[in-house]
């Protein structure tokens, strides 16, 4: 659905997006990640035509968005870093002049009537957009971006600006808008990606350092496993037995305690599950174990892990 | 294009801008006609289109500085340009929008003219040549303030840069009373808006000025265009 090779942009010597190239399919959510001043929102704002490219290929549904930028544009729904709303237009009035400006042919009060339901502005339809708050406005502003049921939806940051729980619902609305549509949404909440998007890309100085599957990308920065354990025992002891198991790397106290317990972080070898031989090194000494977690790397890690990396091979 | 004219027009009467310029106008130009017809008990009109010209200088900026400018500022300009839609046709909704508020404007003055038909003798037809000068004229000086809009972020900016170029536009006639080379006075006054408007003035429908206002025009919309066009690969 989305096609991007080799794309370029440079202001003078300075690349705001240094040849990259992905696909993105059809019903796919592609989270774009990175750091600020990374390129994310160069690269969208080429994608939806707003700015060209130095050099390279955009396509939307196999047309070009410079050669044919009229029919490409047919095709997106975008919400940019700002919302792009007028203050002096009503709710209504400005998502007639949307579906105007984009020539749909829906049935008009069905189709804008569906898409403040899902947004939820329905109650400020009449209200002027300028005395709207900010979480109001990125929802005009989403709502903007799904007039005339475009198949390609890209969000800027979509979720800038609500509150907790409207998060939540634009997340959902996102994940349901997945089930039809092709969403490319940029971000740098981590989290956000992990509970909506099918895949990642992170993005760092105008380049891709990483394209996966969400599931997959903590595999990327493959790792030794660590594990939390509370032992009831005497602190020093139950370290050194600890210490003593085959496979186990590093053995840390977290500092953690309650009356008679004690948590450790245990870091085991690749591919090495102590589960069981820790069960029966502490039942040997009388130890109980009232906790066992494995730490999974959450996306934070992998983000610092993987810029981390960058930067090193740069170096 | 459609759209953006109606938002446009919408804008100018949901923001104080439309009704601003139509009360200056309508001020201006009452004021004006007053003192060049009624006061010296004359019913030429051609007079009062002379000095009026020099209120559109101050006028015409008002209605087109925010056209681009407040867009920019704002960041809406980003579903225009995102949207199937191509600059020439976001300029000229613009340049229409604004053609139409000057015209609706002009048009409602014109009630001042009829105390002359019933207690002077105006020459109709040349009144009404005068009047499509000074609506060509507007149509210029629109698509200068449009094509300064696109320059800036800022509508004060765009406002007195528009200014500046028309005063430049309409005051080539008067420097050039001033200087004494012959082909400076020519090129002066070849430029002059004022200058090509005379012909107006003694009845003749004059086909080279009005050649030369839509060149004018077209110019300065096609700049703007190409602005537009040049900021996407900035």
């Amino acid at each position: 659905m989305i096609e991007i090779t080799n794309l370029v942009k440079n202001y003078g010597s300075k690349f705001a997006v240094d040849d990259i190239s992905f696909k993105v399919g059809k019903g796919e959510i592609v989270g774009f990640l990175g750091p600020n001043g990374a390129g994310k929102s160069t690269t969208m704002n080429i994608l939806t035509g707003y700015l060209s490219s130095t050099s390279g290929e955009a396509k939307v549904g196999g047309i070009d968005i410079l050669e044919n930028p009229y029919e490409a544009k047919k095709l997106i729904g975008f919400l940019p870093e700002q919302p792009p709303v007028y203050p002096d237009m009503t709710v209504d009035e400005y998502l007639n002049f949307v579906y105007e400006i984009k020539h749909c042919k829906l049935n008009r009060d069905k189709h804008l009537m569906e898409i403040r339901m899902v947004t939820k502005i329905d109650d400020v339809r009449h209200r002027l957009i300028g005395n709207l708050s900010k979480g109001y406005r990125q929802r005009v502003g989403i709502a903007q971006a799904l007039v005339g049921n475009p198949p390609v939806i890209i969000f800027d940051e979509p979720t800038v600006g609500l509150d907790p729980k409207q998060i939540i619902e634009i997340r959902n609305l996102i994940r349901n808008l997945g089930q039809n549509h092709t969403v490319i949404l940029s971000t740098h909440i981590l989290s956000e990606v992990q509970a909506v998007c099918d895949r990642i890309v992170i993005i760092n100085e105008g380049k891709i350092i990483a394209d996966e599957k969400t599931e997959n990308i903590t595999r990327v920065v493959e790792e030794n496993r660590k594990y939390n354990v509370k032992v009831c025992g005497p602190q020093r002891e139950v370290q050194a037995a600890l210490n003593g198991i085959p496979g186990v790397v590093a053995v840390e106290a977290t500092g953690e305690r309650d009356a008679d317990s004690y948590t450790f972080q245990i870091e085991a070898e690749k591919g090495n599950d102590l589960r069981k031989a820790l069960f029966y090194t502490m039942s040997e000494h009388n130890w109980p174990i009232i906790g066992l977690e494995a730490v999974g790397m959450n996306l934070e890690e992998v983000f610092i892990k993987i810029m981390d990396a960058d930067l090193n091979r740069r170096r | 294009m459609l759209a953006i004219y109606k938002k446009e027009m919408r804008t100018y009467f949901t923001t104080p801008l439309g009704y601003v310029f139509i009360a200056v106008f309508l001020a201006v130009s009452g004021f004006i006609f007053a003192v060049s017809t009624l006061q010296s008990q004359t019913s030429d009109i051609s007079g009062y289109f002379q000095l009026m010209i020099f209120g559109y200088i101050v006028m015409i900026p008002i209605l087109t500085m925010r056209s681009f400018a407040e867009e920019r500022r704002a960041k809406t300009e980003q579903i225009l340009m995102t949207s199937p839609v191509s600059i020439t046709g976001m300029v000229m909704a613009k340049f229409l929008a604004a053609f139409t508020m000057f015209a609706m404007t002009v048009l409602a003055s014109c009630l001042y003219y009829l105390p002359l038909l019933k207690y002077g003798e105006p020459n109709v037809a040349k009144a009404f040549g005068c009047l499509i000068a000074m609506l060509l004229i507007g149509t210029c000086f629109i698509a200068v303030g449009i094509f300064v809009s696109t320059l800036t972020e800022s509508a004060v900016t765009a406002s007195i840069g528009t200014m500046g170029i028309l005063v430049g536009f309409a005051g080539a006639a008067i420097f050039n009373n001033l200087i004494d080379t012959y082909i400076i006075r020519y090129v002066l006054s070849w430029i002059s808006i004022y200058s090509r408007y005379v012909n107006f003035t003694y009845g003749i429908f004059d086909i080279a000025a009005t050649l030369y206002y839509l060149s004018i025009t077209a110019i300065f919309l096609f700049l703007a265009v190409r602005v537009y066009e040049r900021r996407r690969y900035a």
